[in-house]
């Protein structure tokens, strides 16, 4: 069993990495090392990921949120991100679109790629890395405007239509890729903020895609709904794999269980385990991740 | 005793209380009602008389024989000006009361109209020479400010003469005084003769004064504001200008004034009196008012609308441009017009700049001398003629309009437009 997978290959990354900030790099990895329940365990590393990110630290001030976390994501698979309230899942995920750039406070050091580009890069551009990698959150926000205009809003933004009808095509394609097409069709021009709460969530999810982001990263999108609303919601995310690769932060282990394929485990700011979804939930090899899937914490 | 008796024996004493502190409540604002409804009341009843202005008839013959112009001199401008009006408004009092002979008497019958009517009937027969004619005209003209007070609020002061009395008693019976609708308030700039002064030019004036402080502190305001709450770097230089702001949303008024003069007036050298340099003023005063609730509204605009639009790829500018202003610009709007209606009704730093100037001309310009609604207030609080008391307060209902309807304003774009749908 590669007990340490992470810790060979961290090595050799350690010494190739340009970090972001050399000083807290080198703090963190000191501060690390001593640490020996960083080491995750599973098949964190994969051949050809769509995302990869290696000995990630994240920073608020002077609190640590992540430590040396190096996880991949594959092409076209739905990985679900797990663990315990403010065990640095979201910060992971925000880290993932640079969607933490946004807080004074946060910094970051390790090395994140995707498609083998570096996206905290200088020449990584974070408004075109947001175009690549969408986002969907916890709380459905749509602007308040109409439908139509919800999700035209990405595409009018970075000129992805000539003309109107173009326009017409990419909005009408998004909604009914999110499955919200044929409810508002006689609608289109009504307030998105007036759509019920799962509605409001799919109309967030077409707005993402109507941008045809490659990677989406979606921040605990069902916690708000209802049941049947959330069953929606996952019946799309599975759909929407075929296209896209997605992150998926998650409280429900249920929920992680049914959408992904791999699932990450995350403790106090470390990556605990990875491996197969149904590997995780039924044989985990690590002492936390068992604890948490069978209900003893968390 | 048990625990439920030891309820019920405080339980009287705490409902005690609360009534007690709520009985507070109610005549504190009781009091505050019954002192603005006093403060309102007492403007009002002194505003009244104002709105009405005492008129005499005269019966003015406007034949080209009595006027002593033969009939081959055109009526142009010239020669209609060159008449002697002022003769023949005298005439036509004497000719009222025929047995005065007495050269004081007549110079007090003189008096019973304003010193303006024969202007106003130089002005109507230039502007209609189709008058002069052997029908006499019949006019109303104004009274005097001292006859008018008389005949409408039936007090008599000591300016008014025994003989004045008199004659005003038989223009009574003769039905040839009364009262109209004092248009002359709205129409005319400020006059020595309270009969004749009107609030036009101090409403110009406001509104010149107020459209360059819109001009220049909306902008200006809201950038600040945005970059503030938006762009700036979160340090110390941050933190000092924004204390500083609002520290100088509580600075007295008057130091905005001074600085006006000091900086505007007599380092730039710009004139006096002028609604540019009051508007300068005005704007640095209401700045940090803009400033403070624009930041608010923009704090207010939801963290989520703000993530959902860089999620998507818009850049920090376009979020704000495309979102967050929009969704603040009610809360903007509010502050603004809330600082608009503190500048309109800001008195002291104008005096410092000299816009408390006697001014009779109406002024059609920024550059224009004029003066300002609660200067003017304050001028003719100042003046001894009775009759000023109540176009003080006339000028002092209108502001207040002019102050309730930008807060109707302000309560109707933050109710109306707060939540979009």
């Amino acid at each position: 069993m590669s007990i340490n997978t992470s810790a060979k290959i961290s090595q050799p990354f350690q010494a190739n990495t340009e970090p972001m900030l050399e000083e807290t790099s080198n703090k963190a990895t000191t501060k690390s090392s001593d640490n020996k329940s960083d080491i995750t365990i599973g098949e964190n590393i994969i051949e050809n990921p769509k995302f990869s990110t290696r000995n990630v630290d994240v920073f608020y001030d002077d609190k640590q949120a992540i430590f040396n976390a190096s996880l991949d994501i594959g092409r076209n698979e739905v990985i679900a991100l797990i663990g315990p309230s403010g065990c640095g899942k979201s910060t992971f995920l925000r880290t993932l679109n640079r969607m933490n750039d946004t807080i004074p406070s946060c910094r970051i050091s390790g090395e994140i790629t995707l498609d083998g580009e570096n996206i905290y890069d200088k020449k990584m551009d974070p408004v075109l890395l947001r175009a690549r990698v969408g986002m969907v959150f916890q709380k459905a926000n749509p602007f308040p405007k109409s439908i139509y205009d919800n999700v035209a809003y990405g595409p009018r933004l970075h000129g992805l239509a000539r003309t109107n009808s173009e326009l017409d095509e990419i909005v009408i394609t998004s909604l009914e890729k999110a499955g919200l097409f044929n409810e508002v069709k006689d609608r289109l021009t009504a307030p998105g903020t007036g759509l019920s709460g799962g509605q409001q969530q799919r109309l967030c999810i077409a707005r993402t895609i109507s941008v045809s982001p490659e990677v989406i990263l979606m921040d605990e999108p069902a916690s708000a709904l209802d049941p049947i609303a959330t069953a929606i919601i996952e019946e799309l995310i599975d759909e929407l794999r075929v296209n896209f690769t997605i992150a998926i932060v998650t409280h429900s282990m249920q929920q992680a269980a049914r959408v992904s394929q791999r699932t990450a485990y995350f403790h106090m700011g470390k990556i605990i385990e990875v491996g197969n979804t149904s590997q995780i939930f039924t044989n985990p090899r690590h002492q936390l991740t068992e604890n948490y899937i069978t209900g003893k914490f968390g | 005793m048990n625990n439920t008796d030891k309820v019920k024996q405080s339980l009287k004493k705490r409902y005690a209380k609360e009534k007690r502190f709520q009985l507070y409540g109610k005549i504190a604002v009781m009091t505050g009602f019954v002192f603005l409804g006093l403060l309102l009341l007492d403007i009002i009843t002194k505003a009244i008389p104002a709105f009405q202005s005492t008129e005499i008839l005269l019966e003015i013959p406007l034949d080209r024989h009595t006027l002593e112009l033969s009939s081959n001199i055109a009526l142009n401008e010239d020669t209609l000006s060159a008449i002697d009006y002022a003769g023949l408004v005298k005439k036509s009092m004497r000719q009222k009361f025929p047995d005065i002979k007495k050269r004081k008497d007549k110079k007090q019958l003189y008096k019973l109209i304003s010193s303006g009517a024969e202007f106003d009937l130089r002005d109507m027969v230039i502007s209609k020479p189709e008058l002069i004619s052997t029908t006499p005209l019949l006019i109303w003209v104004k009274a005097d400010d001292d006859i008018d007070t008389f005949f409408k609020l039936q007090t008599r002061t000591s300016r008014v003469t025994d003989k004045q009395a008199e004659f005003v008693e038989q223009l009574i019976l003769q039905d040839q005084i009364r009262t109209s609708f004092n248009t002359t308030f709205f129409t005319a700039s400020d006059s020595r003769e309270p009969e004749q002064a009107g609030i036009k030019g101090a409403l110009l004036g406001s509104f010149w004064t107020l459209l360059v402080t819109l001009f220049l502190s909306l902008p200006i305001g809201i950038g600040a504001a945005v970059y503030l709450e938006e762009f700036a770097p979160q340090n110390k230089l941050t933190d000092f200008i924004e204390i500083n702001i609002n520290n100088l949303a509580a600075v007295p008024s008057i130091v905005f004034g001074l600085l006006g003069l000091a900086v505007f007036i007599n380092f730039f050298g710009m004139p006096r009196s002028v609604p540019l340099v009051g508007g300068l003023v005005l704007s640095l005063m209401t700045l940090p008012t803009i400033i403070i609730s624009s930041r608010a509204a923009i704090k207010s605009v939801p963290p989520s609308i703000k993530e959902a639009a860089l999620g998507l790829g818009a850049s920090h500018m376009q979020t704000v441009f495309h979102h967050v202003l929009p969704l603040a610009m009610p809360g903007i709007l509010t502050g603004a017009i809330i600082g608009m209606a503190q500048a309109l009704g800001e008195t002291a730093p104008l005096l410092m700049i000299g816009m408390v100037a006697f001014i009779v001309d109406i002024p059609g310009g920024v550059v224009d001398s004029a003066t300002v609604l609660p200067v003017q207030i304050y001028l003719w609080s100042d003046s001894p003629e009775r009759a000023f008391t109540a176009l003080t307060a006339a000028t002092i209902l209108v502001l207040l309009a002019f102050l309730a309807v930008m807060n109707m304003l302000a309560i109707f774009l933050r109710k109306h437009f707060e939540r979009r749908w």
